[in-house]
């Protein structure tokens, strides 16, 4: 290659793949790309608001950890974030482009707020918790299972599928809010149950969220050993990786799709029933909050790994609740938070390669 | 007449996701399943909308070449720019599609709804919201016989220049798609991009260029949604799912943008049509807005029981390709 009759022309640049690259330097590639996600975003806030960059930061930190308060209403997005990102987790990890953690979770918030309104003076409350429970999850899975068996029978295309699959989710929670509305007409259900708090999920102590949050971590914690640990585990990251290896080593890989898409499906209508429940006490069409979305940033981010997906949701939810003190302390548009999480998560989708691939500059005498 | 105004209304529900559709469909065939759509007319419409606000504020007289011109040359830009960011990761730094278009989304509806709540402020003007009559009057211009012709001037001849341009540029890239050498290479691109290259087409430049274009195409669809569908006057939100019921069109459409022209039609009829049913309340109306989801679901199912060759997806679909892996 070196000795070459004609001059060919030697690109600038090539690049290589790695074979594999120690912990630290990976680790130092990504916050590198935060540190510089940072620096751009407060240079682009600067520009918008002509404030002093460092003044920013102070806000959004102040808007995270400032008061109890707050840092409690962060650990409680945290959460409910890290819950819908664990939930999508199984499916991508097999492959399977579970977009419609959305509509999921508002299923499960809807069968919730359904049982609530529904039940709420019928049963007493530790059985009423129960419905609740059932029926969000097994709404959450159907939800997951449709599309998942048109996947696994006609290769039916799972992005598109469960994309449309949210707003189906959406307009029928719409149906649902005008017919429930309080006061009719009204196009909003309002606190269920403000009275008698039925079908609310218990508080622990004085903190409103801790109950969430502990549900969560042991959720998390299940999702890690059974992907880890479990033969089912095995078998998504099989399937994943070669739908024609899992099928010549004996795995069955229509059940495991719809298994994985129901496992994933009724943990994000767990999350429906948290956030109906456990949280807002109502529904709306925006209960989910687009968090069926970020998850899936989150969940990337973090290799699909649930443990360090903690670290990818708070860094989520921590700039969220931070940017959002910004626009409200210097008198923006709440959508600022999105703009700034749009650019971190452009840095950090973008490092990746780095952490894959070496770029090779050319050599003064071109030898490859 | 009712079902003139009703077609009339239809159509330019339509013209968005006319534009939306082309663009994606564009994209797709190179392989590139661009979830950034929305976001993307989102950039789009704002992009326009800044161009014109600032136009309009610090101009001495409005004159209706430049009034439209740079509002349309601000969105293509805008729009270029979300392209480019969308190429530059999937396509040089490999990264994930569907992450990357997501975060796409989320930054440029997080983009429009910034501007459009804080441009007033941030331009030092003391207007409480932003309306841009004059310029969207410019852009509204109509044929002048539209009126002379009845019904069906209502329906057909009353549309601005936009939506014209939606349904030419549509009619073009069909065009272009199936009947000529680079329409070719783009669907190899996507089918198989391993064969493509080993024939010698240049698969990143096809993405980058695919992608781009289809961004641009698309914005315009945002920049026609304010600009003549809104009066003007932008509101946060106010596009709503309109860009996710484009991606959706791509699958009625089965990736042929001629299909969409009539598609997108259809799908503004089923968006408005609990307008027109008598006796629906508003939880009915709810319902109906569900139709044109349901309907492309049916489609998706449908078309891949049925298995015919030519209303797949591109194979490749949300792949990525690098050439040393395959």
């Amino acid at each position: 290659m070196a000795q070459q009759t004609h001059k060919t022309k030697e690109p600038l640049f090539h690049i290589a793949k790695r074979d594999a690259i120690v912990w630290w330097k990976a680790w130092g590639i990504r916050i590198a790309a935060i540190l510089l996600a940072l620096v751009v975003s407060g240079l682009v806030s600067f520009l918008l608001t002509g404030e002093n960059p460092l003044r920013i930061y102070v806000t959004m930190l102040d808007g995270a950890f400032g008061t109890k308060r707050r840092i409690w209403g962060m650990l409680q997005n945290l959460a409910m974030l890290l819950c819908v990102s664990v939930a999508v987790t199984p499916a991508f990890k097999m492959r399977f482009w579970n977009i419609g953690a959305e509509g999921q979770v508002l299923v499960g918030g809807l069968a919730s707020a359904a049982c609530m309104i529904l039940l709420g003076d019928k049963l007493p409350n530790a059985l009423l918790l129960l419905v609740i429970l059932a029926a969000s999850v097994l709404a959450g899975a159907l939800w997951a299972l449709i599309p998942a068996v048109f996947r696994a029978k006609w290769m039916t295309n799972e992005t598109l599928f469960t994309l449309m699959m949210n707003y189906i989710a959406i307009q029928l929670v719409s149906f649902f809010v005008y017919k429930w509305s309080v006061p009719k007409g009204s196009g909003q259900v309002g606190v269920i149950n403000r009275a008698t708090h039925a079908g609310w999920m218990p508080v622990i102590g004085k903190y409103d969220y801790l109950l969430n949050i502990l549900i969560v971590a042991a959720i998390t914690l299940f999702m890690y050993i059974y992907l880890k640990y479990s033969k089912h585990g095995y078998e998504i990251a099989v399937v994943g990786e070669s739908e024609n290896t899992a099928r010549y080593i004996g795995i069955p890989v229509k059940k495991v799709i719809i298994r994985t898409m129901l496992i994933s499906g009724a943990i994000c209508g767990l999350a429906g029933m948290l956030l109906v429940s456990g949280t807002d006490h109502t529904i709306s069409r925006d209960t989910a909050a687009g968090r069926g979305f970020t998850a899936i940033m989150v969940s990337w981010m973090a290799k699909f790994n649930p443990v360090f997906m903690v670290l990818t949701a708070f860094l989520i939810a921590f700039l969220e609740k931070g940017a959002t003190e910004v626009s409200t302390a210097f008198g923006l548009n709440e959508s600022f938070s999105d703009i700034i999480t749009g650019i971190i998560i452009f840095f950090i989708i973008g490092c990746e390669f780095f952490i894959q691939y070496t770029v090779k500059f050319r050599e003064k005498e071109a030898a490859k | 007449m009712i079902w003139a105004g009703f077609l009339q209304r239809a159509i330019m529900q339509g013209v968005p996701l006319l534009y939306g559709s082309t663009g994606e469909i564009i994209t797709e065939k190179s392989g590139n399943l661009n979830l950034g759509i929305p976001g993307i007319m989102y950039v789009g419409g704002i992009s326009g909308v800044i161009g014109a606000f600032l136009y309009e504020q610090h101009a001495a007289s409005v004159h209706p070449l430049p009034a439209v011109l740079i509002p349309l040359l601000c969105s293509i830009a805008g729009s270029l720019l979300m392209g480019l960011i969308y190429s530059f990761l999937t396509v040089s730094l490999r990264a994930n599609q569907n992450v990357t278009g997501l975060a796409l989304t989320t930054f440029g509806v997080g983009f429009g709804n910034f501007f459009g709540g804080s441009l007033a402020k941030l331009a030092g003007s003391d207007v409480a919201s932003i309306s841009l009559s004059t310029t969207s009057g410019y852009f509204r211009t109509q044929l002048p016989f539209a009126d002379k012709c009845g019904w069906f001037g209502q329906v057909f001849l009353s549309h601005s220049f936009l939506a014209y341009a939606a349904v030419i540029i549509a009619a073009l890239t069909a065009f272009i798609l199936s009947h000529t050498r680079i329409g070719l290479h783009l669907r190899a691109v996507g089918e198989n991009p391993a064969t493509a290259d080993a024939a010698g087409i240049s698969v990143g430049r096809y993405k980058y260029f695919a992608t781009c274009t289809g961004s641009v195409i698309a914005g315009l669809g945002g920049l026609y949604y304010v600009m003549d569908y809104a009066n003007g006057v932008w509101s946060n939100d106010g596009f709503g799912d309109r860009g996710w019921l484009a991606i959706a069109l791509v699958i009625f459409a089965v990736w042929r943008p001629n299909i969409s022209i009539f598609g997108s039609i259809l799908f503004g009829g089923l968006y408005i049509v609990h307008n027109y049913i008598p006796g629906l309340d508003v939880s009915g109306q709810e319902l109906f807005k569900m139709l044109p989801y349901a309907v492309t679901i049916l489609l998706l199912v449908v078309i891949s029981m049925r298995r015919k060759r030519e209303a797949q997806p591109p194979a490749h679909l949300g792949m990525p390709y690098f050439r040393e892996e395959r």
